[in-house]
């Protein structure tokens, strides 16, 4: 197992004060919050900064965390040493309310190391990891189980065309399991499925709660949906939006003839209406124009070439005063 | 309601986004408590579609989930996390038209 630098994630000294912890916890957070964040890989990090929160803002997990020193030398894994936890109580697994300030968002998604120190299920409730436990922090009384949500990632064809696809989640405490999930025709990005009756269950309680499914598309060779809307990168000749032509392009629903008008220009973007993610109002396919030169790869294309330059006085870099 | 088709346990289930909520169920999805929602809509996080009897969108679901993991995450308060859920709108656009230009 990995050993997790908690100090290094989180970019304090090992001696920092709770409130330069704090500091740094809150920094990070507002950084790598998935909601807001345009960074690579935020979740990844805000759910890692979490966990060294968990443990740093925590003065008995912190004190036996530090315990541990910094970890065995590199290239070798970390296992917990035998007496490990002897003389330290930790707290329960306490959920935190919303809004409750300087709470780490954490749920039940944690790293193997930080199980093997501090139990697995001993985070809070949160942010919606695979299957993780669900909701906001405190779920709210009621009766049965509760309900769980879960991201999944998806083929862009499953939204254009419907159909089943088994997914994988991991549960917590559970392991694995696999659903036949029906994807609806025209789902987008960001959207959730509501699975009924496939939460928790809860031993002597009839009523289980909800499964929602978080839908994701894995990246498609063509088309970058967005929205209802897919968007296509469309290679072309400079003839071809020079002079205009009509050009083949692949849609969702076969392919289709597209008038490129003259004169366009690299990036400009021509529309197919309709031809995006299904709907009532169906989404539109938007073709974005790429210039490709045809490389002077044999005398006659060279020829071509030179005949055009003599032909056109043309300086690129005058905007560039040059 | 999800189906479980007897021969190949198939699930299906509608698309949240598409549906409209009373309050109960939007806080029942949101696992949070009735005051948490009525605080959302008297900040103007969300909206509702009808005001003699509350009903709310997608939109509001999604508008929703986003303030309270962003009050729950960072500590924001309800007029903090319709300010951020605003600008990211404007972002959001910002970047199609930056997209648009190119």
């Amino acid at each position: 197992m990995e050993f997790k630098d908690y100090y290094a994630i989180m970019g304090v000294a090992r001696d920092a004060t709770p409130a330069q912890i704090k500091q740094a916890y809150r920094k990070l957070a507002r950084k790598y919050h998935p909601d807001v964040s345009k960074e690579k890989d935020a979740e990844a990090r805000f759910k890692e900064v979490g966990e060294a929160n968990e443990v740093l803002r925590d003065p008995e997990k912190r004190a036996a965390y530090d315990q541990l020193g910094k970890g065995p030398p590199p290239g070798e894994s970390f296992q917990p040493p035998p007496d490990w936890g002897s003389g330290f109580e930790f707290r329960g697994a306490g959920r935190a309310g919303p809004g409750e300030e300087g709470n780490s968002a954490f749920d039940g998604d944690t790293s193997s190391f930080f199980e093997s120190l501090f139990g697995a299920g001993s985070g809070r409730g949160g942010f919606g990891g695979a299957a993780g436990r669900g909701g906001f922090g405190q779920a709210r009384p009621r009766q049965g189980g509760e309900d769980h949500h879960a991201r999944v990632i998806v083929d862009l064809e499953s939204s254009l065309e419907g159909g089943t696809r088994a997914l994988t989640l991991s549960v917590p405490s559970v392991g694995q399991r696999t659903l036949n999930v029906k994807i609806p025709r025209g789902i987008q990005a960001g959207q959730h499925i509501r699975l009924a009756g496939q939460g928790e269950t809860l031993p002597g309680e009839t009523k289980a709660g909800d499964l929602f499914l978080e839908v994701s598309f894995a990246p498609h060779r063509l088309y970058r949906p967005e929205g209802r809307d897919l968007y296509l990168d469309l290679p072309v000749a400079p003839w071809e939006v020079a002079l205009g032509a009509s050009v083949p392009v692949p849609t969702p629903g076969g392919v289709v003839q597209l008038k490129i008008p003259a004169g366009s220009k690299a990036g400009a973007q021509l529309r197919l209406r309709g031809r995006g993610l299904p709907a009532k109002e169906p989404g539109d396919l938007y073709a974005v124009l790429q210039i490709v030169l045809p490389p002077a790869d044999s005398d006659n294309v060279r020829a071509a070439y030179s005949a055009f330059a003599a032909a056109v006085p043309f300086n690129p870099r005058t905007s560039l005063g040059v | 309601m999800a189906q479980r088709n007897e021969n190949s346990g198939e699930l299906s289930g509608p698309i949240v986004e598409e549906q409209e909520f009373s309050l109960t169920e939007l806080c029942s999805i949101c696992a949070v408590q009735e005051t948490q929602v009525v605080e959302l809509v008297e900040h103007g996080v969300i909206e509702t579609h009808s005001v003699t009897q509350w009903r709310f969108n997608g939109d509001a679901l999604r508008r929703a989930r986003i303030s309270l993991r962003l009050q729950r995450d960072l500590g924001v308060n309800p007029a903090g996390s319709a300010l951020v859920l605003d600008l990211l709108g404007r972002i959001e656009a910002l970047e199609r038209r930056l997209r648009g230009s190119t």
